[in-house]
Protein backbone atom coordinates (compact mmCIF):
# COMPACT_ATOMS: atom_id res chain seq x y z
CA UNK A 1 0.00 0.00 0.00
CA UNK A 2 1.97 2.94 -1.25
CA UNK A 3 1.19 6.44 -0.22
CA UNK A 4 -0.76 8.47 -2.69
CA UNK A 5 1.27 11.55 -3.43
CA UNK A 6 -0.60 14.71 -4.34
CA UNK A 7 0.90 17.83 -5.88
CA UNK A 8 1.11 21.08 -3.98
CA UNK A 9 -1.65 22.57 -6.11
CA UNK A 10 -3.97 19.67 -5.35
CA UNK A 11 -3.36 20.13 -1.65
CA UNK A 12 -4.01 23.88 -1.85
CA UNK A 13 -7.33 23.41 -3.63
CA UNK A 14 -8.24 20.52 -1.37
CA UNK A 15 -7.66 22.52 1.80
CA UNK A 16 -9.09 25.79 0.48
CA UNK A 17 -11.50 24.97 -2.32
CA UNK A 18 -12.80 27.81 -4.47
CA UNK A 19 -16.45 28.33 -5.39
CA UNK A 20 -17.83 25.74 -3.06
CA UNK A 21 -21.55 25.64 -2.48
CA UNK A 22 -24.87 25.82 -4.31
CA UNK A 23 -26.46 28.35 -6.67
CA UNK A 24 -30.16 28.94 -6.10
CA UNK A 25 -32.18 28.92 -9.32
CA UNK A 26 -29.18 27.73 -11.29
CA UNK A 27 -29.49 27.80 -15.08
CA UNK A 28 -27.83 24.43 -15.39
CA UNK A 29 -27.00 21.66 -12.94
CA UNK A 30 -24.74 18.66 -13.51
CA UNK A 31 -24.73 15.66 -11.19
CA UNK A 32 -22.46 12.70 -11.64
CA UNK A 33 -20.64 10.26 -9.50
CA UNK A 34 -19.78 6.80 -8.42
CA UNK A 35 -20.58 6.48 -4.72
CA UNK A 36 -18.94 3.05 -4.58
CA UNK A 37 -15.68 4.80 -5.40
CA UNK A 38 -16.60 7.52 -2.98
CA UNK A 39 -16.89 10.35 -5.49
CA UNK A 40 -20.03 12.36 -6.18
CA UNK A 41 -19.96 15.82 -7.72
CA UNK A 42 -22.61 18.47 -8.43
CA UNK A 43 -21.92 21.60 -10.50
CA UNK A 44 -24.25 24.63 -10.66
CA UNK A 45 -24.09 27.26 -13.43
CA UNK A 46 -25.38 30.79 -13.78
CA UNK A 47 -25.29 31.90 -17.43
CA UNK A 48 -25.56 35.39 -18.91
CA UNK A 49 -25.86 36.40 -22.55
CA UNK A 50 -23.55 39.05 -23.85
CA UNK A 51 -23.19 39.95 -27.54
CA UNK A 52 -24.90 36.72 -28.63
CA UNK A 53 -22.50 34.76 -26.46
CA UNK A 54 -23.42 32.71 -23.40
CA UNK A 55 -20.99 33.25 -20.62
CA UNK A 56 -20.53 31.43 -17.30
CA UNK A 57 -21.19 34.22 -14.87
CA UNK A 58 -21.06 32.07 -11.79
CA UNK A 59 -20.22 28.46 -11.01
CA UNK A 60 -20.32 26.50 -7.78
CA UNK A 61 -19.72 22.93 -6.78
CA UNK A 62 -20.53 20.38 -4.10
CA UNK A 63 -18.38 17.29 -3.88
CA UNK A 64 -18.10 14.20 -1.78
CA UNK A 65 -14.81 12.52 -2.33
CA UNK A 66 -11.11 12.33 -1.94
CA UNK A 67 -8.57 15.10 -2.41
CA UNK A 68 -8.51 14.44 -6.16
CA UNK A 69 -12.25 14.83 -6.52
CA UNK A 70 -12.38 17.96 -4.39
CA UNK A 71 -9.39 19.68 -5.98
CA UNK A 72 -10.54 18.97 -9.54
CA UNK A 73 -13.96 20.43 -8.68
CA UNK A 74 -12.37 23.56 -7.31
CA UNK A 75 -9.95 23.85 -10.22
CA UNK A 76 -12.56 23.56 -12.94
CA UNK A 77 -14.61 26.35 -11.42
CA UNK A 78 -11.53 28.58 -11.60
CA UNK A 79 -10.81 27.56 -15.18
CA UNK A 80 -14.24 28.22 -16.67
CA UNK A 81 -15.57 31.14 -14.70
CA UNK A 82 -16.07 33.96 -17.21
CA UNK A 83 -15.60 31.70 -20.21
CA UNK A 84 -18.18 31.11 -22.95
CA UNK A 85 -20.06 27.85 -22.90
CA UNK A 86 -18.36 26.85 -26.13
CA UNK A 87 -14.95 27.31 -24.60
CA UNK A 88 -15.96 25.59 -21.37
CA UNK A 89 -17.32 22.62 -23.25
CA UNK A 90 -13.89 21.91 -24.68
CA UNK A 91 -12.25 21.40 -21.31
CA UNK A 92 -11.39 17.76 -20.61
CA UNK A 93 -10.75 15.84 -17.40
CA UNK A 94 -7.15 15.61 -18.51
CA UNK A 95 -6.86 19.39 -18.84
CA UNK A 96 -8.07 19.76 -15.27
CA UNK A 97 -5.55 17.23 -13.98
CA UNK A 98 -2.82 19.03 -15.89
CA UNK A 99 -3.71 22.38 -14.35
CA UNK A 100 -3.28 20.73 -10.95
CA UNK A 101 0.21 19.53 -11.92
CA UNK A 102 -1.08 16.03 -12.32
CA UNK A 103 -2.98 13.49 -10.24
CA UNK A 104 -1.79 10.13 -8.91
CA UNK A 105 -2.42 7.55 -11.66
CA UNK A 106 -4.90 5.59 -9.57
CA UNK A 107 -7.00 8.73 -9.20
CA UNK A 108 -7.23 9.41 -12.93
CA UNK A 109 -10.05 6.94 -13.56
CA UNK A 110 -12.80 7.66 -11.13
CA UNK A 111 -11.96 10.74 -9.12
CA UNK A 112 -11.14 12.93 -12.11
CA UNK A 113 -14.64 13.69 -13.31
CA UNK A 114 -15.05 17.46 -12.98
CA UNK A 115 -15.07 18.13 -16.74
CA UNK A 116 -17.74 15.48 -17.23
CA UNK A 117 -19.89 17.08 -14.56
CA UNK A 118 -19.43 20.50 -16.11
CA UNK A 119 -20.54 19.16 -19.51
CA UNK A 120 -23.50 17.58 -17.78
CA UNK A 121 -24.42 21.00 -16.35
CA UNK A 122 -24.02 22.68 -19.75
CA UNK A 123 -26.16 19.95 -21.29
CA UNK A 124 -28.81 20.60 -18.67
CA UNK A 125 -28.73 24.29 -19.52
CA UNK A 126 -29.08 23.60 -23.25
CA UNK A 127 -31.89 21.14 -22.57
CA UNK A 128 -33.80 23.82 -20.80
CA UNK A 129 -33.42 26.03 -23.90
CA UNK A 130 -35.76 24.60 -26.48
CA UNK A 131 -34.37 22.57 -29.35
CA UNK A 132 -30.85 22.57 -28.17
CA UNK A 133 -29.52 19.13 -27.52
CA UNK A 134 -25.89 18.18 -27.25
CA UNK A 135 -24.00 15.00 -26.77
CA UNK A 136 -20.63 14.16 -25.32
CA UNK A 137 -18.62 11.17 -24.17
CA UNK A 138 -17.96 10.83 -20.47
CA UNK A 139 -14.32 10.00 -19.86
CA UNK A 140 -14.24 9.21 -16.14
CA UNK A 141 -15.06 5.70 -15.01
CA UNK A 142 -18.38 5.27 -13.26
CA UNK A 143 -18.36 1.57 -12.72
CA UNK A 144 -14.85 0.52 -11.82
CA UNK A 145 -15.52 0.32 -8.09
CA UNK A 146 -18.83 -1.51 -8.38
CA UNK A 147 -17.66 -5.01 -8.94
CA UNK A 148 -15.44 -6.61 -6.40
CA UNK A 149 -12.13 -7.15 -8.02
CA UNK A 150 -10.68 -10.61 -8.04
CA UNK A 151 -7.84 -10.86 -5.58
CA UNK A 152 -4.67 -12.70 -6.49
CA UNK B 1 4.12 21.35 14.63
CA UNK B 2 4.07 18.47 17.10
CA UNK B 3 3.09 15.20 15.49
CA UNK B 4 0.29 13.22 17.07
CA UNK B 5 0.60 9.58 16.08
CA UNK B 6 -2.61 7.58 16.34
CA UNK B 7 -1.76 4.72 14.02
CA UNK B 8 -0.18 2.20 16.39
CA UNK B 9 -2.06 -0.66 14.74
CA UNK B 10 -0.03 -0.01 11.60
CA UNK B 11 3.21 0.00 13.51
CA UNK B 12 4.81 1.35 16.67
CA UNK B 13 8.08 3.10 17.34
CA UNK B 14 10.87 1.05 18.87
CA UNK B 15 11.07 2.22 22.47
CA UNK B 16 14.41 3.20 23.96
CA UNK B 17 14.84 0.19 26.24
CA UNK B 18 14.32 -2.12 23.27
CA UNK B 19 16.66 -0.14 21.06
CA UNK B 20 19.33 -0.06 23.77
CA UNK B 21 19.10 -3.80 24.23
CA UNK B 22 19.52 -4.38 20.48
CA UNK B 23 22.54 -2.13 19.93
CA UNK B 24 25.20 -4.48 21.28
CA UNK B 25 24.02 -7.21 18.96
CA UNK B 26 24.86 -5.06 15.95
CA UNK B 27 28.17 -3.76 17.22
CA UNK B 28 29.68 -6.39 19.52
CA UNK B 29 27.78 -9.62 19.84
CA UNK B 30 27.37 -10.07 16.14
CA UNK B 31 28.03 -13.80 16.00
CA UNK B 32 26.09 -16.21 13.84
CA UNK B 33 24.06 -18.50 16.08
CA UNK B 34 25.19 -21.48 14.01
CA UNK B 35 28.88 -20.79 14.69
CA UNK B 36 30.62 -22.95 17.25
CA UNK B 37 32.88 -20.21 18.60
CA UNK B 38 32.15 -18.08 21.57
CA UNK B 39 30.54 -15.20 19.65
CA UNK B 40 28.20 -17.59 17.94
CA UNK B 41 27.36 -19.50 21.08
CA UNK B 42 26.70 -16.33 23.06
CA UNK B 43 24.25 -15.16 20.45
CA UNK B 44 22.62 -18.57 20.35
CA UNK B 45 22.18 -18.60 24.10
CA UNK B 46 20.47 -15.22 24.03
CA UNK B 47 18.18 -16.24 21.19
CA UNK B 48 17.17 -19.38 23.08
CA UNK B 49 16.26 -17.19 26.04
CA UNK B 50 13.91 -15.19 23.84
CA UNK B 51 12.29 -18.40 22.61
CA UNK B 52 11.68 -19.38 26.23
CA UNK B 53 10.30 -15.97 27.06
CA UNK B 54 7.83 -16.10 24.18
CA UNK B 55 6.71 -19.54 25.26
CA UNK B 56 6.24 -18.36 28.80
CA UNK B 57 4.23 -15.34 27.71
CA UNK B 58 1.91 -17.58 25.69
CA UNK B 59 1.89 -20.42 28.23
CA UNK B 60 3.19 -22.70 25.50
CA UNK B 61 4.04 -26.00 27.18
CA UNK B 62 4.63 -28.19 24.19
CA UNK B 63 5.53 -25.81 21.38
CA UNK B 64 8.42 -24.63 19.23
CA UNK B 65 9.13 -20.99 18.41
CA UNK B 66 10.10 -20.43 14.78
CA UNK B 67 11.47 -16.97 14.12
CA UNK B 68 10.36 -15.44 10.82
CA UNK B 69 10.48 -12.08 9.06
CA UNK B 70 7.14 -11.07 10.56
CA UNK B 71 3.42 -11.64 10.62
CA UNK B 72 3.08 -12.06 6.88
CA UNK B 73 5.67 -14.81 6.68
CA UNK B 74 4.39 -16.58 9.79
CA UNK B 75 0.87 -16.67 8.38
CA UNK B 76 2.11 -17.90 5.00
CA UNK B 77 4.22 -20.58 6.66
CA UNK B 78 1.39 -21.68 8.92
CA UNK B 79 -1.07 -22.18 6.09
CA UNK B 80 1.00 -23.16 3.07
CA UNK B 81 3.50 -25.06 5.19
CA UNK B 82 0.77 -27.08 6.79
CA UNK B 83 -1.28 -27.96 3.73
CA UNK B 84 1.80 -28.81 1.67
CA UNK B 85 2.99 -31.17 4.39
CA UNK B 86 -0.39 -32.88 4.71
CA UNK B 87 -1.43 -33.51 1.14
CA UNK B 88 -4.30 -35.86 1.93
CA UNK B 89 -6.45 -33.13 3.49
CA UNK B 90 -7.42 -30.30 1.20
CA UNK B 91 -9.83 -28.09 3.09
CA UNK B 92 -9.14 -25.09 5.32
CA UNK B 93 -11.44 -22.69 7.16
CA UNK B 94 -10.75 -19.00 7.68
CA UNK B 95 -12.94 -15.97 8.37
CA UNK B 96 -13.88 -13.24 5.93
CA UNK B 97 -12.09 -10.60 7.97
CA UNK B 98 -8.61 -12.09 8.12
CA UNK B 99 -5.60 -9.95 7.29
CA UNK B 100 -4.71 -9.89 3.60
CA UNK B 101 -1.75 -12.19 4.17
CA UNK B 102 -4.15 -14.95 5.23
CA UNK B 103 -6.88 -14.14 2.71
CA UNK B 104 -4.54 -13.99 -0.24
CA UNK B 105 -2.74 -17.13 0.84
CA UNK B 106 -6.13 -18.86 0.91
CA UNK B 107 -6.99 -17.50 -2.55
CA UNK B 108 -3.63 -18.72 -3.81
CA UNK B 109 -4.32 -22.21 -2.48
CA UNK B 110 -7.79 -22.22 -4.03
CA UNK B 111 -6.15 -21.75 -7.41
CA UNK B 112 -4.08 -24.84 -6.66
CA UNK B 113 -7.16 -26.93 -6.04
CA UNK B 114 -7.62 -26.54 -2.30
CA UNK B 115 -11.02 -25.80 -0.83
CA UNK B 116 -11.46 -22.79 1.45
CA UNK B 117 -14.45 -21.97 3.63
CA UNK B 118 -14.76 -18.26 4.43
CA UNK B 119 -16.75 -17.88 7.62
CA UNK B 120 -19.18 -14.99 7.80
CA UNK B 121 -19.04 -12.52 10.64
CA UNK B 122 -21.83 -10.57 12.26
CA UNK B 123 -22.21 -6.76 12.34
CA UNK B 124 -19.55 -6.50 15.04
CA UNK B 125 -17.14 -8.85 13.33
CA UNK B 126 -17.66 -12.03 15.36
CA UNK B 127 -17.70 -15.41 13.68
CA UNK B 128 -20.59 -17.76 14.37
CA UNK B 129 -19.27 -20.73 16.37
CA UNK B 130 -22.09 -22.93 15.10
CA UNK B 131 -21.19 -22.15 11.51
CA UNK B 132 -17.58 -22.98 12.32
CA UNK B 133 -18.56 -26.30 13.82
CA UNK B 134 -20.74 -27.15 10.84
CA UNK B 135 -18.04 -26.23 8.35
CA UNK B 136 -15.49 -28.70 9.70
CA UNK B 137 -15.40 -31.91 7.71
CA UNK B 138 -13.22 -34.97 7.19
CA UNK B 139 -10.96 -33.17 4.71
CA UNK B 140 -10.42 -30.17 6.97
CA UNK B 141 -6.82 -29.76 8.03
CA UNK B 142 -6.84 -26.29 9.55
CA UNK B 143 -8.99 -23.57 11.06
CA UNK B 144 -7.29 -20.16 10.99
CA UNK B 145 -9.13 -17.37 12.79
CA UNK B 146 -7.41 -14.16 13.82
CA UNK B 147 -7.51 -13.05 17.43
CA UNK B 148 -7.91 -9.26 17.17
CA UNK B 149 -9.00 -7.77 13.87
CA UNK B 150 -6.61 -5.07 12.73
CA UNK B 151 -9.32 -2.75 11.43
CA UNK B 152 -12.30 -3.00 13.74
CA UNK B 153 -10.67 -4.52 16.83
CA UNK B 154 -13.03 -7.48 17.22
CA UNK B 155 -11.58 -10.06 19.63
CA UNK B 156 -12.70 -13.54 18.71
CA UNK B 157 -13.35 -16.08 21.43
CA UNK B 158 -10.21 -18.18 21.01
CA UNK B 159 -11.11 -20.47 23.86
CA UNK B 160 -14.39 -21.55 22.30
CA UNK B 161 -12.84 -21.89 18.85
CA UNK B 162 -10.04 -23.98 20.31
CA UNK B 163 -12.52 -26.22 22.06
CA UNK B 164 -14.40 -26.90 18.82
CA UNK B 165 -11.17 -27.58 16.93
CA UNK B 166 -10.00 -30.00 19.58
CA UNK B 167 -13.30 -31.88 19.59
CA UNK B 168 -13.33 -32.09 15.83
CA UNK B 169 -9.64 -32.94 15.68
CA UNK B 170 -8.54 -30.18 13.34
CA UNK B 171 -5.57 -27.89 13.85
CA UNK B 172 -6.17 -24.35 15.07
CA UNK B 173 -4.04 -21.40 13.98
CA UNK B 174 -4.56 -17.83 15.09
CA UNK B 175 -3.01 -14.58 13.85
CA UNK B 176 -2.37 -12.62 17.03
CA UNK B 177 -0.27 -9.78 15.61
CA UNK B 178 -2.62 -7.15 17.00
CA UNK B 179 -3.33 -8.72 20.37
CA UNK B 180 -0.01 -10.22 21.50
CA UNK B 181 0.95 -8.75 24.91
CA UNK B 182 -2.27 -6.71 24.93
CA UNK B 183 -4.75 -9.50 25.55
CA UNK B 184 -4.56 -12.77 27.42
CA UNK B 185 -3.41 -15.63 25.21
CA UNK B 186 -2.90 -19.07 26.71
CA UNK B 187 -2.00 -21.76 24.18
CA UNK B 188 -2.81 -24.56 26.61
CA UNK B 189 -6.11 -23.22 27.85
CA UNK B 190 -7.23 -22.09 24.38
CA UNK B 191 -5.94 -25.23 22.66
CA UNK B 192 -3.99 -23.28 20.04
CA UNK B 193 -1.74 -25.34 17.78
CA UNK B 194 -0.14 -22.53 15.82
CA UNK B 195 0.07 -18.81 16.53
CA UNK B 196 1.47 -15.87 14.59
CA UNK B 197 3.03 -12.95 16.44
CA UNK B 198 5.34 -10.09 15.48
CA UNK B 199 7.41 -7.35 17.08
CA UNK B 200 6.59 -4.13 15.29
CA UNK B 201 3.14 -3.77 16.83
CA UNK B 202 4.56 -3.99 20.36
CA UNK B 203 7.36 -1.41 20.24
CA UNK B 204 9.92 -3.82 18.80
CA UNK B 205 11.67 -3.74 15.44
CA UNK B 206 10.06 -4.39 12.06
CA UNK B 207 10.91 -7.48 10.05
CA UNK B 208 10.81 -9.98 12.91
CA UNK B 209 8.03 -12.26 14.03
CA UNK B 210 7.44 -15.82 15.03
CA UNK B 211 5.26 -18.76 14.30
CA UNK B 212 4.81 -20.83 17.43
CA UNK B 213 3.76 -24.39 16.65
CA UNK B 214 2.89 -27.43 18.69
CA UNK B 215 5.51 -30.16 18.72
CA UNK B 216 4.77 -32.89 16.23
CA UNK B 217 3.13 -30.65 13.64
CA UNK B 218 4.68 -31.11 10.21
CA UNK B 219 5.31 -28.09 8.01
CA UNK B 220 6.84 -27.83 4.56
CA UNK B 221 9.27 -24.93 4.73
CA UNK B 222 8.85 -21.95 2.44
CA UNK B 223 12.58 -21.23 2.61
CA UNK B 224 14.96 -24.12 2.10
CA UNK B 225 18.57 -23.86 3.09
CA UNK B 226 20.81 -24.50 6.03
CA UNK B 227 18.09 -26.03 8.15
CA UNK B 228 17.72 -23.27 10.71
CA UNK B 229 14.68 -23.04 12.96
CA UNK B 230 14.18 -26.82 13.22
CA UNK B 231 14.35 -27.01 9.45
CA UNK B 232 11.16 -24.97 9.08
CA UNK B 233 12.79 -21.69 8.12
CA UNK B 234 16.32 -21.48 6.84
CA UNK B 235 18.42 -18.35 6.92
CA UNK B 236 20.88 -16.86 9.39
CA UNK B 237 18.96 -15.64 12.39
CA UNK B 238 18.32 -11.92 12.72
CA UNK B 239 19.80 -11.79 16.20
CA UNK B 240 19.45 -8.07 17.00
CA UNK B 241 15.81 -8.15 15.92
CA UNK B 242 15.13 -11.29 17.95
CA UNK B 243 16.72 -9.66 21.00
CA UNK B 244 14.54 -6.58 20.42
CA UNK B 245 11.47 -8.78 20.02
CA UNK B 246 12.25 -10.43 23.35
CA UNK B 247 12.61 -7.12 25.11
CA UNK B 248 9.45 -5.73 23.49
CA UNK B 249 7.38 -8.42 25.20
CA UNK B 250 7.73 -6.48 28.47
CA UNK B 251 6.88 -3.05 27.08
CA UNK B 252 3.10 -2.90 27.40
CA UNK B 253 2.11 -2.99 31.05
CA UNK B 254 -1.23 -3.72 32.69
CA UNK B 255 -1.47 -0.01 33.51
CA UNK B 256 -0.86 0.91 29.87
CA UNK B 257 -3.70 -1.36 28.81
CA UNK B 258 -6.04 0.11 31.39
CA UNK B 259 -5.09 3.62 30.27
CA UNK B 260 -5.68 2.79 26.59
CA UNK B 261 -9.08 1.27 27.34
CA UNK B 262 -10.13 4.36 29.28
CA UNK B 263 -8.95 6.69 26.52
CA UNK B 264 -10.58 4.54 23.85
CA UNK B 265 -13.93 4.57 25.65
CA UNK B 266 -13.68 8.29 26.26
CA UNK B 267 -13.00 8.94 22.58
CA UNK B 268 -15.84 6.73 21.41
CA UNK B 269 -18.24 8.58 23.69
CA UNK B 270 -17.02 12.04 22.67
CA UNK B 271 -16.94 11.40 18.93
CA UNK B 272 -20.37 9.78 18.79
CA UNK B 273 -21.78 12.61 20.86
CA UNK B 274 -20.13 15.49 19.02
CA UNK B 275 -20.32 14.23 15.44
CA UNK B 276 -23.90 13.29 14.59
CA UNK B 277 -22.96 11.72 11.24
CA UNK B 278 -20.56 9.26 12.92
CA UNK B 279 -21.05 5.61 13.68
CA UNK B 280 -18.78 3.19 15.53
CA UNK B 281 -17.68 0.11 13.63
CA UNK B 282 -16.79 -3.03 15.52
CA UNK B 283 -17.89 -4.21 18.95
CA UNK B 284 -18.31 -2.29 22.18
CA UNK B 285 -17.35 -5.31 24.22
CA UNK B 286 -14.54 -7.75 23.46
CA UNK B 287 -12.74 -5.06 21.57
CA UNK B 288 -8.97 -4.65 21.33
CA UNK B 289 -7.82 -2.10 23.92
CA UNK B 290 -6.34 0.41 21.48
CA UNK B 291 -8.65 0.23 18.46
CA UNK B 292 -11.26 2.72 17.26
CA UNK B 293 -13.01 2.66 13.92
CA UNK B 294 -15.65 5.07 12.70
CA UNK B 295 -17.79 5.59 9.68
CA UNK B 296 -18.77 9.11 8.68
CA UNK B 297 -21.74 9.59 6.41
CA UNK B 298 -21.51 11.72 3.25
CA UNK B 299 -17.72 12.13 3.26
CA UNK B 300 -14.61 10.19 2.41
CA UNK B 301 -12.09 8.74 4.82
CA UNK B 302 -9.13 9.65 2.67
CA UNK B 303 -10.07 13.31 2.81
CA UNK B 304 -10.30 13.16 6.59
CA UNK B 305 -6.93 11.42 6.77
CA UNK B 306 -5.22 13.96 4.53
CA UNK B 307 -6.59 16.97 6.35
CA UNK B 308 -5.59 15.49 9.69
CA UNK B 309 -2.17 14.73 8.26
CA UNK B 310 -1.79 18.36 7.26
CA UNK B 311 -2.52 19.22 10.89
CA UNK B 312 0.12 16.80 12.10
CA UNK B 313 -2.12 13.90 13.09
CA UNK B 314 -1.54 10.39 11.71
CA UNK B 315 -4.43 7.95 11.40
CA UNK B 316 -5.51 5.36 8.88
CA UNK B 317 -8.49 4.75 6.60
CA UNK B 318 -10.36 1.65 5.78
CA UNK B 319 -11.11 3.15 2.43
CA UNK B 320 -10.47 1.43 -0.83
CA UNK B 321 -9.55 4.71 -2.42
CA UNK B 322 -6.53 5.12 -0.19
CA UNK B 323 -4.90 1.94 -1.20
CA UNK B 324 -3.32 1.78 -4.57
CA UNK B 325 -5.60 -0.99 -5.69
CA UNK B 326 -9.13 0.37 -5.31
CA UNK B 327 -10.09 -3.02 -3.97
CA UNK B 328 -13.17 -2.94 -1.82
CA UNK B 329 -12.50 -3.08 1.88
CA UNK B 330 -13.20 -6.70 2.75
CA UNK B 331 -13.77 -6.08 6.46
CA UNK B 332 -16.35 -3.33 5.84
CA UNK B 333 -17.97 -5.60 3.33
CA UNK B 334 -18.10 -8.53 5.73
CA UNK B 335 -19.73 -6.52 8.53
CA UNK B 336 -22.42 -5.35 6.13
CA UNK B 337 -21.40 -1.78 5.37
CA UNK B 338 -22.70 -0.93 1.88
CA UNK B 339 -20.08 -0.02 -0.71
CA UNK B 340 -21.19 3.56 -1.08
CA UNK B 341 -20.56 4.09 2.63
CA UNK B 342 -17.40 2.05 3.00
CA UNK B 343 -15.31 4.95 1.79
CA UNK B 344 -16.17 6.99 4.85
CA UNK B 345 -14.21 4.88 7.32
CA UNK B 346 -11.24 5.83 9.48
CA UNK B 347 -9.24 3.81 11.99
CA UNK B 348 -7.59 5.36 15.03
CA UNK B 349 -5.27 3.26 17.16
CA UNK B 350 -3.76 4.28 20.46
CA UNK B 351 -0.35 3.63 21.96
CA UNK B 352 1.21 3.54 25.39
CA UNK B 353 2.46 7.10 24.86
CA UNK B 354 -0.96 8.48 23.85
CA UNK B 355 -2.20 11.16 26.25
CA UNK B 356 -5.63 12.53 27.01
CA UNK B 357 -4.41 15.89 25.76
CA UNK B 358 -3.52 14.39 22.38
CA UNK B 359 -6.89 12.71 22.05
CA UNK B 360 -8.62 16.00 22.87
CA UNK B 361 -6.64 17.82 20.17
CA UNK B 362 -7.49 15.04 17.76
CA UNK B 363 -11.20 15.13 18.54
CA UNK B 364 -11.33 18.90 18.21
CA UNK B 365 -9.65 18.82 14.79
CA UNK B 366 -11.73 15.88 13.66
CA UNK B 367 -14.95 17.73 14.44
CA UNK B 368 -13.78 20.72 12.39
CA UNK B 369 -12.66 18.63 9.44
CA UNK B 370 -15.76 16.45 9.35
CA UNK B 371 -17.91 19.56 9.41
CA UNK B 372 -15.94 21.16 6.57
CA UNK B 373 -16.18 18.06 4.39
CA UNK B 374 -19.82 17.48 5.25
CA UNK B 375 -20.67 21.05 4.26
CA UNK B 376 -18.94 20.45 0.95
CA UNK B 377 -20.77 17.22 0.20
CA UNK B 378 -23.80 17.15 -2.10
CA UNK B 379 -25.21 14.16 -0.24
CA UNK B 380 -25.54 15.86 3.13
CA UNK B 381 -29.09 15.86 4.33
C1 LIG C 1 -3.53 -8.93 11.97
C2 LIG C 1 -2.25 -8.78 11.24
N1 LIG C 1 -1.69 -9.86 10.66
C3 LIG C 1 -0.53 -9.77 9.98
C4 LIG C 1 0.14 -8.58 9.83
C5 LIG C 1 1.40 -8.54 9.03
O1 LIG C 1 2.52 -8.49 9.84
P1 LIG C 1 3.95 -8.03 9.26
O2 LIG C 1 3.81 -6.60 8.93
O3 LIG C 1 4.89 -8.27 10.40
O4 LIG C 1 4.26 -8.87 8.09
C6 LIG C 1 -0.42 -7.43 10.43
C7 LIG C 1 0.20 -6.11 10.34
O5 LIG C 1 0.62 -5.57 9.38
C8 LIG C 1 -1.64 -7.54 11.12
O6 LIG C 1 -2.22 -6.48 11.68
Amino acid sequence: MQNIKYSKKVKEHFLHPHNMGKIKNADGIGKLGNPACGDVMYIYLKIIKKNEKEIIKDIKFQTMGCAAAISTSSMITDIVKGKTLEEAFKITNKDVAKELDGLPPIKMHCSNLAADVLKEAIKDYYNKQKNRKIKYEKTACYKCCDSKKEMD
Amino acid sequence: MKQIYLDYAATTPVVKEVYDEMKDYFLKNYGNTSSLHILGQNADEKVEKVREKIKQKLNAKDHKVIFTSGGTESNNLAIKGLVYANKEKKHIIISKIEHDCILKTAKFLEKQGYEVTYLNVDKEGFIDLKQLEKSIKKETILVSIMHANNEIGTLQNLKEIGKICKEKKVLFHTDACQSFTKEKIDLEEFNIDLITINAHKIYGPKGIGALVIKNGIKLTPLLHGGGHEYGFRSGTLNVPAIIGFGKAIDVISKEDIKKMIDLRNYMIKEILKKIPTSKLNGPTENRLCNNLNFLFNYIEGESILLQLDMEGICISTGSACSSNTLETNHVANAIGIPKDKANGIIRISLGIETTKEETDIFIEKLIKIVKRLTDMSPLTK
